[in-house]
């Protein structure tokens, strides 16, 4: 996995609330689809009109935010469908991070998979870092600092974030989560054998 | 059930204090107290699909590992399959090309494979409860958002994206933080034309579709004891669209008589053994989530969303919003944007509206009790002449079950095209969709902009209510069409 360190760039703003990952990336993308190459369809039904041409209207077909690194969004963005695609396609159009007021679980889950860093922020904080942004034409620059969990605006406010431990160690060090459990292949073991004496339908049921 | 760590834990609740079904589920299958609240969770049950199976299997083997354990892992092909009567695997290539990897796949790593057109075969999330492969009690993840779904017979049960998928795979295990909880309680009798469907839609508008996001949710009162099992998996499925990964309900003696005899549920003393155990989970008076809320079914009407957010929902007698009653200029921006795509005129009544389309089927709304009551409608009616009318059954069980009792004649006596079992028009990942600018009446779990098919206008409903609308070639209130 990719190490995370420190981001910075101008923030882009998509601020509605609920953005799903079906808007995010579509299904019909990912149907046989690898994890890269997803970056030209990310929020591919509001970036381009039906003739394919781009969608001068969408946000982040503006010159300012175009190849971000960091994405303002609104509550619950990333709500829906479990498909990791939808954090491979906005790290393929360059996204290294996104600040918002809730996430989506899962989408949540699986961007600390694939070194993206989601962001937990007040709404009136991440309007505000629009504002700063949107005031400089975006050529003022956010800063994302993952070591010292601060979020620095284009007008030089450091804004603390808080993170789960766990997940900002596995972001700083690129850390494979699977060897780490497998550490504890014992105790796996252990806890399975115990498990089979104690609810023996759990596992004679499926024996062929 | 007896407790099987082998040391409690000091953030866990001490088995003294009232318990949830959450704890009494999750505090069993902590394998290893990793630190910091985080615990690695043992997963009972693996469920692949064709979209993603193939690729986490193969993923497995490309990191240097090898499956944990592949009795606990089973497969079947639902998302990118053809559901065109007639179909094979080929009827739709992309997905074809799925298939025959996961189909290698699952000879080369041993495990269970439901086949297109095999019995068993199905969308996941109904062919798992189906076959008894999921059983109160016990943790099931899949790499689906509906796996919440699989709740409904008590399990602990959750979508995970790609990466986690293959650690499981690799571990049967998953590093996880224990959910908050949360509990909906609905009391009361069920008004008429109200299915679960229309229950789980009125929480998600009243509460939001965020409302659940970090929790799990326990669904109970006196309406949610008085369901089916049927109807608890659908209560369940929308559990995602509220932001919660697992929904669940307490088993009782209605989950043990509809999982008796199933495939894989147990037999004969250790039938008797499990049952014992399993009416130890549930909530105990006097246990406290931090979220508890209460909806009284006397304020649930038949529902039909209006946007593209499930929590953009109405009662079907009620009138599309006004952009003025929005809450703030994002809500406000949200709404227009919705209204625009799905074409409605704010202040316009819902009903009445005219559709191109109605879909019924998907792992909501796709097993024999959703049919047989989208059949009752129909029976003695046509769908309107400019209707197109699909229904999709959940499983090749489901589908058979319905031919036996005439269903399929029903529908198709109605002017319903009768089809083969898969997610089909839900998700629109097997070369079917609803065309641009077509609006689909839909008993599917998702309104988003495009999931039906890009420029699909989708509005979620129950399965009755479906029928209705296709019968009006209009969204209708199901309470004027008496069986």
């Amino acid at each position: 996995m990719e190490k995370f360190t420190t981001v910075a760039g101008p923030a882009a703003p998509l601020l509605r609330p609920n953005i799903d990952t079906d808007v995010i990336i579509p299904i019909q993308r990912l149907v046989g689809s690898g994890r890269t190459g997803l970056g030209p369809y990310a929020f591919e039904r509001l970036r381009y009109a039906g003739d394919g041409s781009e969608n001068p209207d969408f946000v982040l077909n503006r010159p300012q935010y175009r190849g971000s690194p960091i994405l303002l969004a609104g509550p619950n963005f990333g709500c829906g469908s479990s498909r990791e695609g939808a954090v491979w396609a906005l790290m393929g159009m360059g996204f290294r991070a996104v600040l918002a007021p809730s996430f989506g679980d899962i989408f949540h889950n699986n961007c600390f998979q694939n070194g993206m860093l989601p962001i937990l922020l007040p709404e009136d904080v991440i309007h505000r870092i629009a504002a700063e942004t949107e005031a400089a034409q975006g050529a003022r620059h956010t800063i994302v600092d993952l070591a010292r969990r601060l979020v620095v605006t284009p007008e030089g406010a450091e804004i603390p974030f808080s993170i789960d431990a766990r997940k900002r160690d596995a972001l700083l060090e690129g850390l494979d989560d699977i060897a780490l459990t497998l550490r504890l292949r014992q105790h796996i073991a252990a806890w399975q054998a115990a498990d089979r004496a104690a609810r023996p339908w759990v596992w004679e049921t499926v024996q062929r | 059930m007896p407790d099987l760590r082998p040391a409690p834990k000091p953030d866990l609740p001490s088995p003294t204090l009232p318990a949830t079904l959450l704890d009494r589920i999750w505090d069993p299958h902590v394998v290893a107290d990793l630190g910091d609240g985080w615990t690695l969770l043992h997963c009972d049950r693996v469920l692949l699909h064709d979209l993603s199976g193939a690729r986490a299997l193969r993923e497995v083997g490309e990191g240097g590992y090898s499956l944990a354990r592949p009795d606990l892992v089973f497969a079947t092909p639902d998302h990118a399959v053809s559901s065109a009567p007639g179909r094979t695997a080929e009827t739709f290539p992309e997905g074809g090309r799925l298939l025959a990897g996961l189909r290698a796949r699952a000879r080369e790593t041993g495990i269970r494979l439901f086949d297109l057109g095999q019995d068993g075969n199905g969308i996941v999330h109904v062919m798992a409860p189906e076959l008894g492969l999921v059983l109160p009690g016990t943790t099931l993840v899949c790499g689906d958002s509906h796996t919440c779904t699989n709740g409904g017979v008590g399990a602990l049960a959750f979508g995970i994206g790609a990466s986690e998928l293959k650690h499981v795979l690799a571990t049967q295990t998953l590093p996880q933080k224990k959910p908050r909880s949360m509990r909906i309680r609905f009391e009361g009798a069920a008004p008429p034309g109200v299915t679960p469907k229309d229950m789980i839609l009125a929480a998600i508008g009243r509460f939001g579709a965020g409302a659940g996001t970090g929790h799990a949710v326990e669904y109970a009162g006196s309406a949610v004891r008085a369901l089916s099992v049927e109807g608890r998996l659908t209560l369940c499925n929308l559990s995602i669209e509220m932001g919660a990964r697992m929904g669940m309900v307490a088993p009782d003696e209605t989950t043990f008589a509809w999982l008796a005899g199933r495939d894989f549920a147990p037999k004969g003393a250790a039938w008797d053994a499990a049952v014992t155990a399993w009416r130890d989970l549930r909530t105990d008076d006097g246990a406290s989530f931090d979220r508890d809320l209460l909806i009284d079914m006397r304020d649930i009407a038949p529902q039909i969303t209006w946007g593209t957010s499930p929590e953009q929902v109405l009662a079907v007698t009620g009138r599309v919003p006004e952009l003025a009653a929005a809450a703030d200029a994002e809500q406000r921006a949200a709404w227009e944007a919705a209204l625009a795509y799905m074409g409605l005129t704010p202040g316009a009544p819902i009903a009445g509206t005219r559709v191109d389309w109605v879909f019924i089927g998907s792992c909501t709304n796709s097993r024999i009790e959703d049919l047989r009551a989208a059949a009752a409608v129909l029976r003695g009616r046509k769908v309107a002449p400019h209707v197109t009318a699909w229904v999709v059954p959940g499983s090749e069980r489901v589908k058979h079950a319905a031919e036996a009792e005439g269903l399929h004649t029903a529908f198709r006596e109605a002017g319903f095209e009768w089809r083969e079992p898969g997610c089909a028009l839900c998700v629109a990942a097997n070369g079917e969709a609803v065309p641009p600018g077509a609006r689909c009446v839909s008993t599917s779990n998702r309104n988003f902009v495009g999931r039906q098919g890009t420029g699909a206008r989708t509005h979620l409903a129950s399965p009755a209510m479906a029928a209705a609308a296709a019968v009006a070639g209009a969204i209708a209130d199901v309470r004027h069409f008496a069986a």
